[in-house]
């Protein structure tokens, strides 16, 4: 009641908008210094030479040396073949679900995103374990008399196109249904019915409208997929060595910052390229996610390649749709429809087998890693042989890898209470203020996300080591913060838009302060959302190895890093049994999440 | 109407969804330059109906005919038929010309023949200037009409029409609903449309088709309909109506009924045989409230509960001593005066305007 008299006279002090927007400022903070302020040092550094001179010499190096060159024409030849497969193989599972009823929707998106959800190096042991010489399916082929010596599957370029294909999917998949989910769904009735046949109006309509998902999805596969190294290095050979291989040997062997400066800018530069041409081609705005499909479709103005690039598309489509057309017609003289009996579909047939089939690649694998790990034999094999549990007795006993268990779990448990405090702070300011340079200011604090974990990690391992922070949980915690804090300013933003601010108001006019509606009646609400982004917090840091490759290493080791470690040098049992207790824990740990945040937003909404 | 060629023919269609019958054995026929309205509350039956007429649901059981044609299972672009969606579905990357132009690309039209095939239903539909935009840049109305300047192009032996105008603000609606009645008219063009809004239906239909829980109720003129409902459902979906419960005491062309607390009351129709439960309908519009001396066939006497001025017209709401409340719309009189809340009013109404349907179960 005091607070009302006191106020009620003047203005209340504090009501600048940077005075109200004091809860972002701690992250704002925490990013510029631990994540601008490095990132820009080891990218400033790649121009001056070690006596401290600005010089081109590091850049001189790469153009000179062919390594360099070579590695940066395998990096991009990776990362466009994963984007062909990913899309190919992307889209008609997008398209199955974008069309089918919200139930079987969800199920199969659960599915679909499993390789999300499970741990990347399972993942990409379990992709050893059946890819292997004496792998599951080379088991599976010889004993069906299809093939008499193992075939190599990994080690080479079909192995990294196996597990970067697999690791990619969803993101394609997801991107592309996105805008198919925006398309209406009468348009392609409405085109059957004005006389198209199927494949003429798939082409001609639907495949047209879909093509921003289409060229997003390329877009983000293929700069995520620039910056990998965990795929390569494990189920690639020599020949697939990718520039973040190169980077990281760089700096843990030869320590040379600037140099590995000078190949992160060419990373990142690879990546500006890439995105300028797609924004040339499409226009930015399809990425956003706002747009809806037929906005997206129109034929705005456009750049010289853009009208090109149109142009031609509008003609390959016409193409596709005629060659249908004409296969339809064929298709019709050999066996002609009969309207007085329903007769099934063979395209929708042929389309959920494919789908299924992907789906099943995608989710299938990582669970072999759990027969495998109950073998008592001494070697990893599919089928496994007999039961024991002696692989789970040689875990708990190693006290390398219960440390590290350990250890994961109290810098994940860390790094998810500081991220959400961060995160959930700033979360109510970007969507409940207004705020100048908003865009630039979310940019910022999403960035993370775009830029390559790796660059992140040099970039950190480089500012650690001046001040004493390698090693240590505090800098592991902090790295890990800077990738998982991100997930949660996103997912709070998401359950406070569909949050209506009149229950605050409501809550106020009724009495209670800020801090006790906040307490009683926003936090209950929103409840599911804050957990949702703790959890995925959690799963972020449980799961890193890239900040761990740097600012770990030894006694210091997190789980991730004690697995990579061992995958490089001695694949054992052992690891399968740390994996399936991985796959479960964090698999479990994910679908919580995942149910948290989808019940927080349906009761909100 | 009899004379003319069957255009379309549905016979016993059934469509099961699982255990749920969306559509119970529909029969139909629709003349050539007809307008016939599916009308129905959601989930009837009446968008499932039309879509089977499409191809882009197939029936259980039944046959559809289109101009002498078995199409049953036919696809949709082996029908002949033509579709205005909702939400008109017009193709937003092509422009309006082209969007025109489709469905005779899809028949391999020349493309001389096209353009002049295009320009001719642009000025049907009197937009000839907006041939080069694109579907976004147009008006509600004015997508609308490129909808129906899509379907006609191709001259379809019908046109099938999604509650076209369920997306436009009242005052477009009327606009609108002129309009194609008059393009159905110089045209001569068959069409099936489908809506919710009975007010629509009446004003554009020459017939109507009621539909309710999967089952087509009553077909006939929107006259048929309002004045000779077949059943209680008709009567209440169709204009507003005063049901009385009452029970047969002299069956025949005029019928003698118990109503409520033994009220007796006198009516037409196919009630039933002396002692059974049945419904009489009586419309507001058809209740006078009675002057003192003012006799009538059927007379009411309740206490005035409220009056309801909407200007032309003014509602009075009569309870009766045993229960129901009575609804009377009468002209609005000047001034103050009339009847007062809380005074007891007579009501009277003729025999012939009061309907009697059997009882039953909806």
């Amino acid at each position: 009641m005091s607070d009302i008299a006191s106020a009620a006279g003047r203005p209340p002090l504090g009501q600048s908008v940077w005075v109200r927007a004091w809860p972002i400022y701690p992250l704002l903070f925490f990013v510029v210094a631990v994540f601008l302020y490095p990132v820009a040092q080891i990218l400033i550094l790649s121009v001056f030479d070690p006596s401290g001179h600005l010089s081109l010499a590091n850049y001189s190096r790469i153009a000179t040396t062919p390594v360099y060159l070579q590695t940066l024409i395998i990096t991009f030849k990776i990362a466009g073949w994963t984007t062909l497969l990913a899309m190919l193989a992307g889209y008609p599972v997008a398209y199955l679900l974008a069309n089918s009823s919200v139930r079987v929707r969800d199920s199969l998106t659960l599915l679909v995103l499993m390789p999300f959800w499970t741990s990347f190096l399972v993942r990409t042991f379990a992709w050893m374990i059946l890819l292997g010489r004496n792998g599951a399916v080379n088991r599976l082929l010889m004993s069906l008399g299809i093939t008499d010596a193992p075939v190599s599957f990994i080690y080479n370029f079909t192995g990294v196109m196996i597990g970067m294909v697999h690791a990619m999917l969803p993101l394609a998949i997801l991107t592309m249904l996105s805008v198919m989910q925006s398309i209406d769904t009468n348009l392609v009735k409405a085109a059957r019915t004005l006389g198209a046949r199927g494949g003429q109006s798939f082409w001609r309509i639907y495949f047209r409208l879909s093509l921003p998902g289409v060229a997003a999805a390329g877009l983000l596969v293929f700069i995520t997929a620039l910056g990998f190294f965990i795929t390569p290095a494990l189920l690639g050979g020599r020949r697939e060595t990718m520039i973040s291989q190169v980077i990281i040997s760089v700096v843990q062997e030869l320590l040379n910052f600037p140099f590995a400066g000078a190949l992160s800018v060419l990373l990142l530069a690879a990546a500006a390229i890439v995105f300028y041409l797609y924004d040339r081609l499409l226009g930015m705005s399809t990425l956003s996610g706002g747009a809806s499909a037929s906005e997206l479709a129109a034929p705005g103005h456009k750049s010289a390649i853009g009208r090109i690039g149109a142009l031609a598309g509008e003609r390959l489509i016409a193409v596709l749709g005629w060659l249908s057309d004409r296969f339809g017609d064929l298709w019709d003289r050999l066996f002609p429809l009969r309207p007085d009996r329903p007769h099934p579909s063979i395209s929708r047939a042929i389309l959920w087998g494919a789908g299924l089939a992907i789906v099943g690649f995608l989710c299938l694998p990582s669970l072999f890693v759990i027969p495998v790990s109950f073998t008592s034999g001494t070697f990893i094999e599919f089928p496994p042989q007999g039961f024991s549990l002696r692989w789970y007795q040689t875990y708990l006993g190693s006290v390398g890898w219960v440390n590290a268990t350990i250890r994961s779990f109290i810098v994940a448990g860390l790094t998810a209470v500081v991220s959400t405090l961060l995160g959930s702070a700033a979360a109510f300011v970007l969507v409940r203020q207004r705020l100048f340079g908003k865009v630039a200011i979310l940019s910022l604090i999403l960035a993370p996300l775009v830029l390559p974990r790796l660059i992140i990690a040099v970039a950190l391992f480089y500012l650690y080591a001046r001040l004493g922070l390698v090693g240590t949980i505090l800098g592991l915690v902090l790295g890990h913060t800077v990738l998982a804090v991100p997930y949660v300013v996103i997912t709070v933003m998401a359950v406070l838009k569909t949050y209506d601010e009149r229950l605050d108001q409501a809550a106020w006019s009724l009495g209670a302060s800020k801090l006790r509606t906040l307490y009683h009646i926003t936090l209950p609400q929103i409840r599911g959302g804050v957990i949702a982004g703790f959890l995925f917090a959690f799963i972020t840091s449980f799961d890193d190895l890239t900040v761990a490759l740097f600012v770990t290493g030894g006694s210091t080791s997190t789980l991730p890093r004690q697995m990579w470690n061992d995958l490089l040098l001695q694949v054992n049992p052992t690891l399968a049994a740390v994996s399936t207790v991985i796959l479960v824990f964090v698999t479990g740990f994910v679908i919580l999440a995942e149910m948290l945040r989808r019940r927080a937003s349906a009761r909100v909404s | 109407m009899t004379a003319a060629k069957t255009k379309l023919s549905i016979r016993g269609v059934t469509k099961h969804y699982g255990a749920v019958t969306a559509l119970a054995d529909a029969t139909l026929e629709l003349g050539e330059g007809e307008f016939l309205t599916l009308l129905g509350p959601s989930g009837s039956g009446k968008t499932t109906l039309l879509m089977m007429v499409a191809g882009l649901v197939p029936p259980s059981s039944g046959e559809v005919w289109i101009d002498g044609k078995l199409a049953t299972y036919a696809p949709p672009n082996k029908r002949d038929i033509g579709i205005v969606f909702q939400n008109y579905a017009l193709f937003p990357h092509l422009t309006v010309r082209e969007n025109i132009a489709f469905p005779l690309q899809m028949r391999r039209v020349p493309s001389a023949q096209i353009e002049a095939e295009v320009k001719r239903v642009l000025e049907i539909v009197q937009l000839p200037h907006v041939a080069g935009r694109l579907p976004r840049e147009l008006s509600g109305g004015q997508q609308q009409r490129i909808a129906l300047a899509r379907c006609m192009v191709y001259r379809p032996s019908i046109i099938l029409m999604d509650e076209p105008l369920g997306a436009l603000d009242r005052q477009l609606r009327d606009q609108m609903q002129l309009e194609i009645k008059e393009l159905h008219a110089r045209l001569g063009i068959t069409v099936l449309y489908v809506t919710h809004d009975q007010e629509e239906a009446m004003a554009m239909s020459d017939r109507i088709c009621l539909m309710n829980n999967g089952r087509i109720e009553q077909i006939g003129t929107p006259q048929e309909l309002y004045f000779e409902p077949r059943s209680v459902f008709v009567a209440q979906f169709l204009g507003e109506s005063n049901i009385l419960d009452a029970t047969v005491r002299q069956a025949g062309v005029t019928m003698t009924l118990a109503g409520p607390g033994g009220m007796e009351l006198r009516g037409h129709g196919n009630g039933g045989a002396a002692g059974e439960p049945v419904k009489v309908i009586v419309r507001p519009e058809r209740l006078r409230l009675l002057g003192e001396r003012e006799a009538a066939e059927n007379v009411a006497i309740g206490t005035l509960r409220e009056t309801v001025f909407a200007g032309g017209v003014t509602r009075f709401f009569v309870a009766l001593p045993n229960g129901p409340v009575l609804s009377a719309k009468q002209l609005s009189a000047g001034g103050e005066k009339g009847p007062r809340i809380g005074d007891t009013v007579r009501l009277g109404w003729s025999t012939e305007h009061a309907l009697v349907l059997p009882e039953r179960a909806a």
